[in-house]
């Protein structure tokens, strides 16, 4: 029977406070179930008929992203225009406890947007307005939508940027989700130390801003700090429709530069002594020499095959050039070689385009198989030790595996390559991942540095956070989505 | 060259003065709309900035400026108010200064590369200038027609769909995109180049540049000034949505699918 609209809408209201036995119910309350007719003519109602698709190609394609996860589709994708289309089909879904799956660029690496558990995924790329650019203020707001990429370009006549960088193209707040990072972070920090302000839809369809509608200082004391409790939270505790994110001025100058190395350590030791000595680089990239052949063979260079740095710097005109003879002299003390270095924007994209098309070429090495990609960060000063390791344990299995790292982070990711018919590799596989990651967290690191936990890294988190720690993120995320629908299946083992 | 003789290159001294051509479109990444009238697009509110091709031109003399191969560039651009924030990007890149063309209302909404060629061709008189940069073509017209009118107005050799520049002792060498691969030319001065997309790749604007393109002269004329009539020369009739793509049909084997290609008439 068709239920009317302002029924369901009294429904949604009914405030629920759970105690702490909604922990219990979180896991039991979300079954997979049909979408009735009368639900979809309700959701049809609010976004318009042709936002609204059960269509098998349209779900799969909302059922997967960049990881080798699989294709889990939902029952159902909207594609809502406003935060008010959010809102009314948050409702919805809160009513009929159907699972909510928010989605942007489908970029991820952690199969957080996968429909495990079906739902509706909350496609939000029609929200796609740069609202307000405040230049002089250094920030701007951004609706889901948004890509950086179209930010950035949106930007270039200001002499702003924002350079979160993760290297997809992927939506700032699914950025704002997953607490990307990427090749600039070790000078311009992750989404956690960009984001100021977030409008975020509960799963029972209130709109709060975690700072206050409109706010967006530097800084602030005022309440719990509820902008980082959603970044990083994966689509877990509620929708993000809008983002305040931090910007800052274009770099007057750039120069790139690569240099070889004998061995792991001479390359991080070099790392580790720049940011010693204060040189603010803007970005230290690490290529084994199993990625560097990778890299020649995808991309048709000549590249030395050994470990590898790739270093960008900004600043003024002489200070790159200082930076860059500084690094240099370091890098000659730890048997670097080959260095070379440039300024044009052609020249240094030729430099870094063996960098840029790491994951393709790693890809391209076994045509027809899947990449599992891990992403380990550890102290910096534990790099060389575990890189060591890591790279001991994967020669000696059938798998390739190139690495590739944010060396100024203490963060790496290694590619395993791997067929995922081949029972074998895919236990070699299984095995290579999890101890990398056991032997990180021994080293008071983390097993996911800026992928996320999504669906790959669950078993992981309560080894990282503790038990007590876990309990306590389940109590919240009770607190915020009492019904256990938003995003079910992710982060935390069923 | 040797490095005692920069901005010379045997005995010939290159201190070019370059124009370059900034025109004020509609942002490529917006989605353009057909206006409820139907004739025109809606630009109301809608970003704009400098057209791609153009900021290639402007980067490209800004080089040649780097390399001391040119002693002064200028920015041109015809239209609105408005023009005067692309001027100041091109500023911001490292143009000298800029010449905002003021036309506005009708006489701008009916503006043609003729018109903007004879615009150009005297401004180029006037400054007296060696090399006339512009984008090979404008992303909300596609005509690809200044360039060429402005060298066939001033009778000056042109070298358009330019990907590579170089000098060539007093002249220059110019690599040409064309359909069967690269051409390459020698062209003597003074000429017109238009850019195509691998020129090179624009710089941003950085801040400390804004500011001081703040300070940078631009002067304003209007077509009367430099002796032009910018009476229109087109009428629009209509402007018109492409079709809407209708939906497909399945087609249950390969004999359906022939017979319905051979209703279309297509084989």
């Amino acid at each position: 029977m068709f239920r009317s609209l302002r029924t369901l809408y009294r429904l949604s209201h009914k405030r629920m406070y759970e105690s702490a036995n909604s922990i219990r119910l979180l896991q039991t309350q979300v079954n997979r179930k049909e979408i009735q007719d009368d639900v979809l003519k309700a959701f049809a109602s609010v976004v318009g008929e042709k936002n609204v698709s059960t269509a098998k190609a349209v779900r799969e394609h909302h059922g997967k992203d960049e990881s080798y996860h699989g294709i889990f589709p939902p029952d159902l994708v909207v594609s809502p225009g406003s935060t008010e289309e959010v809102s009314e089909c948050a409702k919805i879904c809160y009513a009929e406890g159907l699972p909510i799956i928010p989605f942007g660029s489908g970029t991820g690496l952690e199969g957080g947007v996968t429909g495990v558990k079906g739902g509706v995924t909350f496609d939000l790329m029609r929200m796609d307005q740069i609202e307000e650019v405040h230049v002089e203020d250094f920030d701007v707001v951004v609706q889901a939508g948004v890509t950086r990429m179209a930010l950035n370009h949106y930007l270039h006549d200001t002499g702003l940027w924002f350079p979160v960088d993760p290297g997809a193209d992927a939506s700032l707040c699914g950025m704002c989700s997953t607490s990307a990072s990427g090749t600039n972070a070790v000078r311009y920090g992750t989404m956690r130390e960009n984001v100021m302000n977030l409008e975020v839809v509960l799963s029972d369809g209130r709109v709060i801003h975690t700072a206050g509608e409109g706010r967006r200082t530097k800084k602030t004391a005022a309440g719990y700090n509820m902008t980082n409790l959603f970044v990083g939270s994966e689509g877990t505790l509620g929708i993000i429709t809008k983002a305040t994110i931090k910007l800052y001025g274009q770099p007057e100058s750039t120069i790139s530069a690569v240099c070889h190395f004998p061995s792991v350590k001479a390359a991080v030791d070099t790392t580790v002594q720049t940011l010693q000595c204060g040189i603010p680089m803007a970005r230290i990239e690490f290529l084994d020499e199993v990625q560097m052949m990778a890299c020649n063979k995808f991309s048709h260079l000549d590249y030395q095959e050994s470990p590898t740095l790739f270093l960008e710097f900004h600043g003024s005109e002489s200070g790159v050039e200082e930076q860059a003879k500084a690094v240099a002299e370091i890098a000659e003390y730890n048997e670097g070689s080959g260095f070379q270095w440039a300024k044009e924007p052609e020249v240094r994209n030729k430099l870094w385009k063996a960098r840029h098309d790491a994951y393709y070429a790693c890809i391209a090495l076994r045509p027809g198989c899947k990449a599992s990609i891990t992403d380990v960060c550890v102290p910096i000063s534990r790099l060389p030790e575990l890189i060591t390791i890591t790279k001991e344990d994967i020669q000696s299995s059938s798998v390739v595996g190139p690495i590739v790292g944010h060396v100024g982070d203490g963060n790496f990711h290694t590619v395993l390559v791997f067929d995922p018919d081949n029972p074998k590799e895919v236990e070699e596989v299984k095995g290579l991942t999890d101890r990398m990651a056991m032997r990180a967290l021994e080293m008071h690191g983390t097993c996911t540095g800026e992928h996320g936990i999504g669906l790959g890294k669950r078993h992981f988190l309560e080894k990282e956070i503790g038990a007590v720690g876990v309990q306590v993120m389940k109590e919240l995320k009770a607190a915020l989505d009492p019904k256990g629908i938003m995003n079910p299946g992710k982060i935390f083992m069923d | 060259m040797t490095k005692g003789h920069q901005g010379h290159l045997n005995g010939v001294k290159m201190a070019l003065r370059i124009l370059v051509g900034c025109k004020r479109v509609i942002d490529y990444a917006v989605k353009v709309r057909v206006k409820p009238d139907k004739m025109g697009v809606v630009t109301e509110g809608v970003k704009h900035s400098m057209n791609p091709f153009d900021e290639i031109a402007v980067e490209e003399a800004v080089r040649m400026k780097e390399k001391k191969l040119a002693s002064e560039i200028i920015a041109v651009s015809c239209g609105p108010q408005q023009c005067q924030e692309t001027l100041r990007t091109a500023l911001a890149m490292g143009l000298d200064r800029g010449i905002h063309v003021e036309i506005s209302g009708k006489d701008y909404e009916t503006l043609q590369p003729f018109h903007v060629s004879k615009i150009l061709a005297k401004i180029a008189e006037e400054e007296k200038v060696d090399i006339i940069f512009l984008g090979k073509q404008a992303i909300d017209d596609d005509c690809n027609q200044t360039g060429q009118m402005t060298a066939a107005l001033l009778d000056w050799p042109q070298a358009t769909f330019a990907s590579k520049i170089e000098k060539n002792n007093g002249d220059l060498m110019v690599t040409r995109e064309i359909d069967g691969g690269l051409e390459t030319i020698n062209v003597k001065l003074p000429c017109v180049i238009t850019s195509d997309l691998r020129l090179n790749e624009p710089r941003y604007a950085t801040l400390p540049n804004i500011m001081k393109a703040k300070k940078k002269p631009i002067a304003k004329k209007s077509p009367a000034d430099l002796g032009v009539d910018v009476s229109p020369r087109q009428e629009v009739l209509s402007v018109e949505d492409p079709p809407v793509r209708e939906a497909g049909s399945i087609v249950q084997d390969v004999d359906e699918l022939v017979s319905k290609l051979k209703a279309a008439g297509v084989v």
